[in-house]
């Protein structure tokens, strides 16, 4: 059976021109798909999974029982991913926290939490997808690198896409990269600027001088050329329509979110010349979702806590990696993600110190230490529900396969009446 | 054996990416996620050759990583995201809830 | 069944002004109204129409426990849901619940801007709550918390609407592209019935079709688009002016050109209001004219209503697309010439976009518009073109007293509910929360019923705008059946809504019971009851019962042949798949089609 148009879930380009053939409820070819979103179906089990408690295989109403006793027992409990889930599961997951008075947090905190940070203090001139593939001429990739992270955005939106405006594709493009280090996104660039570790903040406040007409009195900022810079200023001055798309790069060195802020402020400002727009490269396939439907439900996009019986947000008070470094977690519910593999050792050894409950297709990393442990089935793949692209245009995921597991909202949902009683 | 000081930057590959869905477990994840690259220059400086062991260093803890060549500028190793990078990063967020995950100061032994 | 007795009832779309009368209701919907059967009275039984089930002969259900306020003696009891109740409102004005017909409440936009702005949250929060019946058994549900003050979270937004005694809302505006988006937040924001409008001034399969003279394409389109974005309207934003800014641009008269199109803002207003008629939608083209917010809009404004040729439309958020003076020069009121094109326009209807002093976020499909107020004011901006469709963006505002522009603004929104005759064609909003966060109506509505409040406020304003202005000389006061009708009876009849907006047999049993107070902030701030598909919902200002409402939408025929024209249009234009785009039955859990003519 050939399905098509599927959503594949991996990363934020939800690519959605996936074609799946699917024989005996095994996925037996993936076509058009990049090779992290063929191993993602191809990989995809069917098997059935018990839920475990403390290792041993149980049945689901006990299995749910001794994951809600943990969390109505905690005093400080806190859920966490969310990123690998659709947003009907999010959704749920929240009603939980706000029932419980939990700390709720998802893995932007670890990537482009610094992003909204820096939104929350500039605002974000931004477009969908669409409007890069048909009218950028100029695309600057900062502290990203798609050829490996995102493997199709080039093809599908960004550099080879051809457009409107953009007939020939690559042609009709300046591309730059702006890294510390080559990569394979660098190396097919046409300008590459590669600035010391940690000095982006003073390349960007450079350029911002540079567009308001300065003339520093310096030649070098941050490893960078100042007539590189210079030039850089004037391609953006002049294009028709340019794109900054950014990453960790910018979002986990130096000054974090004050990286991004500059970062913003350089494209709000470059409006005034003519039309530039900034996107974060969103990593997980649904972390955008995450930050959509916690910000609606709460009006908060992370690091959130209901302790008060209403929604708080402080990064670095409610946020995941602080909570478990300072041990202020008791208890801790892992949604479809994978902190132990992640996290800094010392915020990850802590969730095996405290009891962790792991709502996962996969027995991951996380989930080896977990207490009890549900498995559920695979977003995209055994599970359909919406998910986010990385501008946050919402997708319907298919379920291209059967799989006896519940669905994250499914396990969610009993949990939330299991603790209600 | 010297040790010799870096900049570490950890990130996202596209081998780590598919990797993941083999299982954490996994061979390939392990291939994919447990090495540190280096410069050639600065291979040729610690007088270290593509395969070896060495153990790389930060304020926060260490890992045994198969050393390869990389396109990097001297100065600087790269390990990809995945446990190996875990042991290496702290967590001080300075109230970001982001912990410094690039940029960090680190030594590297050959063993 | 429940029966609301003795009460003052307002029902304009009826003709009824404050007579004495009673409403029936049964399966949520008003069965029967009459003359009072019996003097008011507290306590008692009360006899039954004949042919409706009497409620005191039906094994009495439980009792519900809620904090009424019993002092006044006007609650008889409110049974449980199969005994039956009696509500005796003696006393009490009877209106049905409010319909708002323009407010930005859930989506993309609204959403990007409750991100951005937690400042706007942390100081006005809503704690969860629990709703217990203790003869039902204990817990019978949780009210969710929230937070937001011009930007509230989903369900502080429903729990807040209904505390005030609105029953229908309509969001009034959806890029199509991310109309899942708005359809996920429509099942978390609870009490309402809602509808959503869908932007399409900027949309290129419909100018392309006006660029090749190819109007029934572009109707067939139309109802293709409203089916699968489960679409209420058709919503039209500075046409032709969003798509300009995509280019650093914007438009400023009926007749510029859209830049790759070649056509005008005049045909793109002229052929959706053809296309509006053509399908027999319920509501008609509802426009956000151009040159929004600029001194001189006044005469662009008169012109798109006088493009029409009779075509029917409403303008919404209308004070601010009143503006006199030249451009570049000081502002001036241009209400009065906005109302007597309105007057004289019957085929027009319009809602005002009232300012409230304080703060407010400006949230608006017109790309180009932000912009400009993120130059003019210095605050944040959040800018996002949607391809192949419009544009937006947010900006924090604030509206001062001692701004005379603001205070102005303020004026003119007056003086048009003033100057409009017919309040059949003028209607309450504040373009929710660009002029004023949705909680303020009651105050709108204190301005307009109470001159001396008007006057009170008037002085507290910058005298440069008092200067010369009219309002001061504007002595008309509106009654409550007036303030029924631009809150409710007007609203509904004019989204062509037949079971809203008032309280005749067939009409939804949505109803919100008042205490008649003189201080009529007060009044409206707080109701009584409130009474949602005839169950009772909030008393005294707070939620009692939480309930889901329903998603209104169209579903015009089309001509299936169109697809054709569809794939190639999404393969052309789009980054997702003609099949990935329509809004699947699945996302609206409870929903109402609402039949085209």
């Amino acid at each position: 059976m050939r399905i098509e148009n599927v959503v594949c879930p991996f990363c934020g380009c939800l690519c959605d021109d996936i074609v799946v053939e699917v024989e005996g409820n095994r996925v037996t070819a993936v076509k058009k798909v990049c090779s992290s979103g063929r191993s993602l179906f191809v990989n995809a089990h069917t098997g059935a999974a018990s839920p475990t408690v403390d290792g041993k295989e149980v049945e689901w109403p006990e299995a749910i029982d001794a994951a809600a006793r943990i969390l109505t027992d905690s005093a400080s409990p806190l859920i966490y991913g969310l990123s690998s889930t659709a947003s009907e599961a999010q959704r749920k997951a929240i009603a939980l926290a706000d029932l419980l008075g939990a700390s709720i947090d998802s893995t932007s905190s670890v990537c482009h939490g610094p992003t909204t940070i820096g939104i929350q203090s500039q605002g974000e001139p931004t477009c969908t997808l669409g409007e890069v593939k048909h009218r950028a001429d100029l695309v600057i990739f900062w502290g990203c690198n798609p050829a490996e992270a995102h493997q199709r955005h080039f093809a599908r939106y960004s550099v080879s896409a051809r457009g409107k405006l953009t007939p020939q594709g690559r042609k009709d493009r300046t591309v730059v990269v702006v890294d510390v280090r080559p990569t394979r996104s660098s190396r097919s660039a046409d300008i590459f600027l590669q600035p010391r570790p940690g000095c982006d903040y003073e390349v960007l406040t450079a350029l911002r001088a540079l567009l308001k007409g300065e003339t520093p009195d310096i030649t070098d900022v941050g490893g960078v050329g100042v007539a590189q810079l210079a030039d850089l200023v004037e391609r953006m001055k002049g294009c028709r329509f340019g794109v900054i798309f950014f990453g960790m790069g910018v979002t986990q060195t130096g000054g974090k979110y004050l990286n991004i802020t500059e970062l913003l402020a350089l494209v709000a400002e470059l409006n005034d010349h003519t039309r530039f727009t900034a996107m974060p490269m969103r990593g997980h396939g649904n972390v955008a979702g995450a930050d959509c439907t916690l910000t609606w439900q709460t009006g908060y996009p992370f690091a959130i806590n209901f302790a008060r019986g209403y929604p708080q947000y402080n990064p670095g008070e409610f946020t995941a990696v602080d909570m478990l470094a300072r041990q202020e977690a008791d208890a801790a519910l892992i949604i479809a993600s994978d902190p132990v593999a992640h996290f800094p050792r010392q915020a990850a050894q802590r969730l095996s110190q405290i009891p962790t409950i792991v709502l996962d297709p996969e027995m991951n990393l996380t989930a080896r230490e977990a207490k009890v442990v549900l498995p559920t089935a695979i977003y995209g793949v055994s599970a359909a529900g919406t998910a986010y692209r990385m501008d946050n245009v919402p997708l319907p995921l298919k379920k291209v396969v059967d799989s006896p597991q519940p669905t994250d909202e499914q396990v969610l949902d009993w949990m939330i009446e299991r603790v209600k009683t | 054996m010297t040790m010799s000081e870096f900049i570490l930057i950890t990130g996202r590959t596209a081998r780590q990416g598919a990797a993941l869905h083999k299982g954490k477990g996994s061979g390939e994840y392990r291939q994919a996620t447990g090495f540190v690259e280096m410069s050639l220059a600065d291979m040729e400086r610690l007088g270290i050759e593509e395969g070896q062991l060495v153990r790389v260093r930060t304020a926060f803890g260490e890992a045994e990583l198969e050393l390869r060549e990389g396109d990097l500028p001297e100065g600087m190793i790269f390990v990809p995201m995945g446990p190996a990078a875990n042991a290496l990063i702290g967590v001080e967020t300075r109230g970001t809830g982001m912990p410094d995950s690039k940029g960090l100061e680190a030594e590297v032994e050959p063993l | 069944m429940i029966g609301i007795i003795n009460g003052e009832v307002y029902d304009p779309q009826n003709g009824i002004n404050g007579e004495v009368r009673d409403i029936w209701i049964e399966d949520g919907k008003i069965v029967s109204t009459s003359p009072p059967l019996i003097p008011p009275k507290v306590g008692g039984e009360i006899p039954v129409p004949a042919g409706l089930s009497n409620p005191a002969a039906s094994p009495p259900g439980p009792a519900l426990s809620l904090a009424l306020n019993t002092a006044e003696g006007k609650v008889e009891g409110l049974g449980g849901t199969e005994g039956g109740q009696i509500i005796d409102a003696a006393g009490l004005v009877v209106m049905p619940g409010g319909v708002d017909i323009h407010s930005h409440i859930v989506g993309a936009k609204v959403n990007a801007g409750r991100k951005f702005r937690p400042e706007d949250h942390r100081d006005h929060v809503r704690a969860r709550g629990v709703l217990i019946s203790p003869l039902e058994g204990g817990l019978r549900g949780v009210t969710r918390s929230g937070s937001g003050y011009t930007v509230p979270s989903t369900f502080m937004t429903g729990y807040g609407y209904a505390e005030m005694g609105y029953t229908t809302v309509m969001e009034a505006a959806t890029a199509p592209l991310v109309a899942r988006h708005t359809h996920e937040e429509l099942e978390d924001t609870p009490m309402l019935d809602t509808g959503v409008f869908i932007t399409m001034g900027n949309n290129h399969f419909i100018m392309k079709c006006i660029r090749d003279g190819q109007r029934e394409k572009a109707r067939d389109y139309v109802a293709w688009l409203l089916g699968a974005s489960k679409g209420y309207a058709i919503k039209i934003v500075n046409p032709g002016g969003v798509e300009n800014w995509k280019w650093g641009r914007n438009v400023g008269e009926l007749d510029d050109e859209v830049i790759g199109f070649g056509v005008t803002p005049r045909q793109i207003v002229a052929t959706l209001a053809w296309i509006n008629d053509e399908l027999g939608l319920p509501h008609v083209p509802h426009i956000h004219g151009i040159n929004l917010g600029q001194t001189g809009n006044a005469r662009t404004t008169v012109e798109t209503i006088e493009a029409l040729e009779g075509r029917r439309a409403h303008f919404c958020h209308l004070q601010f697309l009143s503006y006199a003076g030249e451009p570049g020069k000081s502002l001036r009121s241009g209400a009065a010439e906005i109302a007597r094109a309105v007057n004289e326009h019957p085929n027009v209807t319009v809602d005002v976009g009232q300012v409230i002093f304080g703060e407010a976020t400006t949230m608006t499909s017109d790309g180009p518009l932000q912009y400009r107020l993120h130059k003019l004011t210095g605050n944040k901006w959040l800018n996002d073109d949607v391809e192949g469709e419009t544009g937006g963006g947010v900006v924090p505002m604030q509206y001062k007293r001692s701004n005379p522009i603001n205070a102005i603004q303020w004026l003119i929104g007056l003086e048009l509910f003033l100057l409009i005759d017919d309040p059949w064609r003028v209607f309450l909003t504040t373009d929710h929360p660009n002029a004023g966060p949705f909680f303020y109506y009651p105050q709108v509505i204190k301005l307009l019923m109470d001159r001396d409040y008007r006057a009170e406020m008037l002085a507290g304003i910058h005298r440069r705008a008092r200067k010369g202005a009219l309002l001061p000389g504007l002595d008309r006061e509106y009654s409550l059946y007036e303030i029924a009708i631009v809150t409710r009876a007007g609203t509904a009849r004019a989204l062509g809504l037949r079971n809203k907006g008032h309280l005749g047999v067939g009409a939804d049993a949505d109803v919100t019971i008042y205490r008649k107070l003189d201080d009529k902030e007060a009044m409206f701030a707080r109701p009584y009851l409130v009474l949602k598909d005839g169950q009772v919902v909030a008393c005294d200002g707070q939620i009692v019962r939480e309930v889901q409402g329903r998603t209104l939408y169209v579903a015009p025929p089309y001509d299936p042949g169109i697809e054709a024209d569809l794939r190639a249009h999404f393969e052309e234009c789009y980054t997702i798949s003609y099949d990935n785009y329509p809004v699947a039955p699945e996302y609206l859990t409870r929903s109402e089609v609402i039949p085209c003519a």
